[in-house]
């Protein structure tokens, strides 16, 4: 019986749950247990017996984080037999090694230093011995001093359990026991991918973060708790700042998503905020050359030749590009400029190049073009399908998850994908597509599925429409068939699809290998309709998600950063949702035809039907398909102004560039990847006159007639909630602690972590028959090798942020060919040897690779590298629908040079 | 942190990693199986030089800090291969008290290696023990099965020359 679960400790009874050990009781009663080992939530391993309690009837001293609570159990926690361990404990510790607190940057925040204060232990009885080994300091990102290393293992849990990243382990043996990497190499030679999470875990000094040496003490700094502005994870970050620099990054611990894990670009690629290259001051174009201005000067500027090109070419000649990475306030003002004050809806993001494809096709299958489910529900699952994702290098938070999930044996993992990716070493099963397939592999799963009646009838039945002409077009995709289309062998579907079937519930991850393609949007419908014919949607642990590139791309799309809707997806070409926008805004005759996607601006550009197009901190000239043609399209633009923290190549060609502030320099919110509403929180100046992308615009539009004047973004933020239901009930107040998932209409609506539960956004969820169709390039004589282009880890989007990292650059300094083993021999290619890449469009040069990731046939390029920018070789070709260009699949050639 | 780069190297040949293919099939998958294959492969290649520590992390996939970590704990497994002939100088208290240590130290400036070594042309490993049963020889040598005894500094050199 349950009320009889009492334990008694330090004399007062206190019940307790089954499986809780003594220390949680305790902690939850507030009673101090000192602990160096345990990480709360994960196994304890009982290494360092500093948490020991007497235990009545015991002999010995027990570990109270690893001896469960039991009945009539009688717990002294400070006895004189107890503090006489800890003290003895704590001296052999201290004596072990060198620990000087004077400059050690653990001081004052370090439990050994505040046990041996609370245990008052003054001198150290035994003799110092000092560490046989001497501190690694050759990276840039973390310091290990073995001398001030207790061999407590929090690290090494927290590498092999948290992250699973499963670097380091214990080493050697009694005194010459070490934390070790494979082959005792250092930390930048072993399988370490910098996350940092061993350093936040250790309760000492013994793992520091480097740029954070001789810098700053604890009580120096102060923390401002803010959003990575990286990944669509959005974990959230504690910014530690001292004399408006920011000294080192740790998680924020407790609070979803990421509960104190980051990965390398969010705890160590924060250099570009204090860089020196930073844009300080608004430059203007003459003759050629850019002057330092006034911000008056180049306003006016802006102003006059929006208006100029608008009275003489009409609304329709201008467009904006907003941004993925600025705030979702700031994302709601540039789309209100471009709609209300220019009075065109040619007003798109980069989320074009990325996601288009899935917010068209979920919209389609659903009603709603979001991540279904949240990234906690990855435990609730019971197999998870992966593909067209690198999750460990893309969304490395969520791969922890994915990791954790399978290592606790409770979830099986599918991964679909053409390169053999880090998560291929945690699967079940890993099938390997020909570029391009997809379509054909998700027919041929749901062929079988149907076949062995493994779908779910009833939601079919009742939630569901067009199962008939799914299941006519799917019946000639049988497995010999699809192996043909996909190079997967027929058996290896087979089983896939009874894993995926017989799971309850099963979930799909996919990114950018589903999206980037031509037949994108007919990617994302076939995830979909894997997902329905399952009954997989609007259930905790199933769902749909996309992961999303950027912090805040789901929050550019929400908020209307989209050539065909106003905020929360509300139609530009409804009349309702018009007159709503024109009561709002106080302006009349909104446009109400859909306005220019990126990728269409930039083709208008060059035809000259767009004169001037103002740039909100995006960059095309890296990230655009076929750069080339993008570049000459852009320079025939009349007008450019580009608004952003760097000189980027795009900025480059502009003729006025307007500094703007990084997310550190600012407060508001981005939505991740999730659909969660979070803050960021300004702790630094921007640097020298450089200004908020709202004050900008506000400044901007005020002078063009409009006056926008709101005094924060949280100003922006009420009005924009209050024009955009699913936004309704997000305020800041609700999100100090943590973020909000839409929609959440109310203040008092507890947010919408799962979306289609009970019914779809649309009411029936809309099943797809879709025929297989090739990408718009093959290899052929010419061009006899397939490249996709991706991602690395250290690295982000075209780099201006990562590349300022010398941590980051350390790792991956340049440009490389992926090439596998039989290709390199084919083409006699030396790792390291430099390579010529070509395809139909242009040609880079770069190192060669040589690697199994790669697959023989396909070459892999990652995107970042301005000089060997991947896209002079990427095709254009667009999904018809979505508009996203194919940057998965191109046909090139190579040559050694 | 030891150079595991340099140091005497045996080849593994074509034949032994078959053998180690093998032992990583016949344990995959089987929980609590790295120190089994370790034991079995150090049998066939007559050591653990990181090359095979990798073939076995990736073969078992566990990770190779957790190989790397397990090896270098337990002292029967060892990263450096065995010479052609194995060296054992008794430290036993007898041996030791009638020079036992000397005798050591003249065979490590002879062959330059430590104790746990191996010389680079693979023809001799050095270890020492304690007490052989023999003290009455005091102080013993044994190299391979012989025992040699009444070691001088002189003697263990000469003795030496007879193994190639
Ligand atoms: S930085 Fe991350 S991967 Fe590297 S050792 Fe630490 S926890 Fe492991
Ligand atoms: S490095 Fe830190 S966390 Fe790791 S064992 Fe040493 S003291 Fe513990
Ligand atoms: S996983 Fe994404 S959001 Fe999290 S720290 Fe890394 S880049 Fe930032
Ligand atoms: S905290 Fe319990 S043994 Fe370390
Ligand atoms: S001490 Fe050497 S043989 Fe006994």
């Amino acid at each position: 019986m349950a009320s009889e679960n009492i334990i008694t400790i330090n004399g007062t009874e206190y019940p307790f749950e089954p499986n809780e050990t003594i220390l949680e009781v305790a902690e939850r009663n507030n009673i101090y247990i000192p602990t160096l080992c345990h990480i709360k939530g994960y196994t304890p391993t009982g290494a360092c017996r500093m948490c020991v309690v007497e235990v009545k009837g015991a002999r010995t001293l027990l570990p109270a984080c690893a001896t469960p609570a039991a009945r009539n159990m009688v717990v002294e926690t400070e006895s004189e037999r107890v503090v006489k361990s800890r003290k003895i404990n704590i001296e052999l510790l201290l004596s072990s090694g060198h620990h000087n607190c004077l400059t050690c940057e653990a001081n004052g925040n370090c439990r050994l230093q505040d046990l041996a204060y609370r245990y008052q232990v003054e001198t150290v009885r035994f003799p110092e011995t000092p560490s046989k080994y001497p501190a690694e300091t050759n990276n840039a990102m973390i310091i290990r001093d073995f001398s001030r290393c207790i061999m407590c293992g929090r690290c090494v849990q927290a590498c092999n359990e948290v992250q699973v990243n499963r670097a380091i382990s214990y080493g050697y043996r009694g005194a010459a026991s070490k934390i070790v990497a494979i082959g005792d190499l250092p930390l930048n030679e072993s399988d370490c991918v910098f996350c940092g999470e061993c350093v936040q875990a250790c309760p000492v000094g013994a793992l520091i973060e480097k740029p954070r040496r001789f810098q700053a003490r604890n009580w120096e700094e102060s923390v401002v708790k803010t959003t990575c502005p990286y990944c669509g994870v959005g974990c959230q970050l504690d910014l530690h700042i001292k004399d408006n620099k920011i000294v080192r990054v740790t998680g924020t611990e407790e609070i979803p998503p990421n509960y104190g894990s980051l990965c390398v670009k969010g705890r160590f690629g924060y250099d570009f905020v204090n860089d020196s290259e930073r844009l300080r001051v608004p430059l203007i174009k003459k003759d050629g050359e850019f002057r330092e201005a006034s911000w008056n000067d180049a306003l006016s500027l802006v102003a006059k030749r929006l208006e100029d090109t608008k009275s003489k070419n009409g609304p329709d000649s201008i467009s904006v590009f907003s941004s993925a990475k600025i705030t979702n306030e700031e994302n709601y003002l540039a789309q209100k400029f471009t709609r209300a004050v220019i009075g065109t809806n040619n007003v798109d993001h980069c989320a074009r190049l990325c996601h288009a494809s899935t917010v068209a096709g979920l919209a389609l299958a659903f009603g709603s073009g979001a991540m279904t489910n949240p990234i906690a529900d990855i435990n609730k699952s019971e197999v998870i399908l992966v593909t067209g994702s690198n999750t460990t290098e893309a969304h490395p938070v969520i791969s922890s998850y994915i990791k954790r999930a399978v290592e606790s044996g409770r979830v099986k993992l599918i991964v679909i994908d053409p390169r053999r990716i880090e998560l291929t070493r945690f699967s079940t099963m890993w099938l390997r597509q020909t570029l391009g397939t997809d379509v054909a592999w998700a027919n041929g799963m749901m062929h079988v599925i149907i076949k062995e009646g493994l779908y779910d009838k009833e939601y079919v039945e009742s939630r569901t429409e067009g199962f008939d002409e799914l299941k006519k077009m799917v019946e000639k995709y049988n497995p010999e068939y699809v192996s043909n289309i996909t190079g997967i062998p027929a058996e290896e579907i087979i089983k896939a699809a009874r894993l995926y079937g017989n799971a309850k519930p099963a979930s799909i991850f996919f990114a950018m290998g589903i999206t980037q393609h031509s037949t994108g949007t007919d990617n994302v419908k076939s995830m979909a309709n894997l997902a329905m014919l399952c009954g997989n949607v609007g259930v905790p642990g199933g769902g749909v998600n996309p992961l999303r590139g950027q912090n805040n791309v789901q929050g550019a799309c929400d908020l209307g950063a989209l050539p065909n809707v106003y905020s929360g997806y509300q139609q530009v070409a409804s009349p309702d949702a018009r007159e709503k926008m024109e009561k709002a805004w106080g302006v009349k005759n909104l446009p109400d035809k859909p306005g220019l996607t990126v990728t269409e601006t930039v083709e208008m550009a060059g035809k000259g039907k767009v004169k001037a197009l103002y740039i909100i901190g995006e960059n095309p000239l890296v990230s655009d398909p076929d750069l080339n043609h993008a570049e000459e399209c852009l320079k025939k633009l009349e007008f450019l102004v580009v608004q952003d923290i760097f000189m980027s190549p795009t900025a480059k060609l502009a003729d006025v560039v307007l500094p703007s502030a990084s997310f550190a320099e600012k407060d508001g919110t981005f939505t991740n990847t999730e659909r969660r509403s979070q803050r960021v929180r300004k702790a630094v100046d921007t640097p020298g006159e450089a200004r908020q992308d709202w004050e900008i615009i506000c400044d901007l539009s005020s002078r063009m007639g409009y006056p926008m004047a709101y005094n924060s973004p949280e100003a922006i933020a009420e009005e924009m909630n209050s024009v955009t239901p699913s936004y309704g009930g997000i305020s800041y107040r609700r999100l100090e602690k943590k973020g909000l998932h839409w929609p959440c209409p109310t203040e008092d609506h507890p947010g919408t972590p799962i979306l289609h539960v009970g019914q779809f956004t649309k009411g029936k969820g809309s099943f797809y028959a879709l025929e297989y169709i090739p990408p718009a390039e093959l290899p052929d004589k010419d061009y006899p090798l397939y490249l996709t282009t991706g991602r690395v880890l250290y690295h982000f989007h075209t780099g201006t942020m990562t590349m300022q990292s010398e941590g980051l650059n350390e790792m991956v300094p340049e440009c490389f060919v992926e090439i596998s083993p039989e290709d390199a021999l084919d083409y006699n290619v030396k790792q390291g040897g430099m390579l010529r890449v070509k395809s139909r469009r242009g040609e880079i040069e770069a190192r060669a690779n040589i690697s199994d990731k790669s697959i023989k046939g396909s070459i892999f390029i990652p995107f970042h590298f301005a000089e060997a920018a991947a896209n002079k070789l990427t095709n254009a070709a667009l999904d018809p629908i979505a508009k996203i260009p194919e940057f998965k699949v191109c046909a090139i050639s190579i040559e050694n040079i | 942190m030891p150079d595991i780069n340099s140091g005497p190297k045996k080849e593994i040949t074509p034949e032994m990693w078959g053998e180690v293919d093998q032992i990583i099939d016949k344990y995959k998958n089987k929980p609590g199986s790295l120190i089994p294959v370790l034991e079995e492969c150090q049998y066939v290649c007559g050591y653990l030089p990181m090359v095979l520590q990798e073939r076995i992390s990736k073969g078992l996939n566990i990770p190779g800090s957790t190989v790397y970590g397990v090896v270098t704990f337990y002292s029967f497994f060892t990263m450096v291969p065995k010479g052609r002939h194995t060296i054992k100088i008794c430290l036993g208290t007898a041996c030791y008290v009638r020079g036992g240590k000397a005798n050591l130290e003249v065979i490590q400036n002879q062959l330059d290696i430590d104790v746990g070594e191996t010389t680079n042309d693979l023809r001799f490993s050095l270890d020492s023990v304690r007490c052989l049963g023999a003290c009455g020889l005091a102080p013993v040598m044994v190299i391979d099965e012989d025992v040699h005894g009444l070691m001088t500094k002189e003697k263990t050199l000469d003795v030496l020359e007879k193994y190639k």
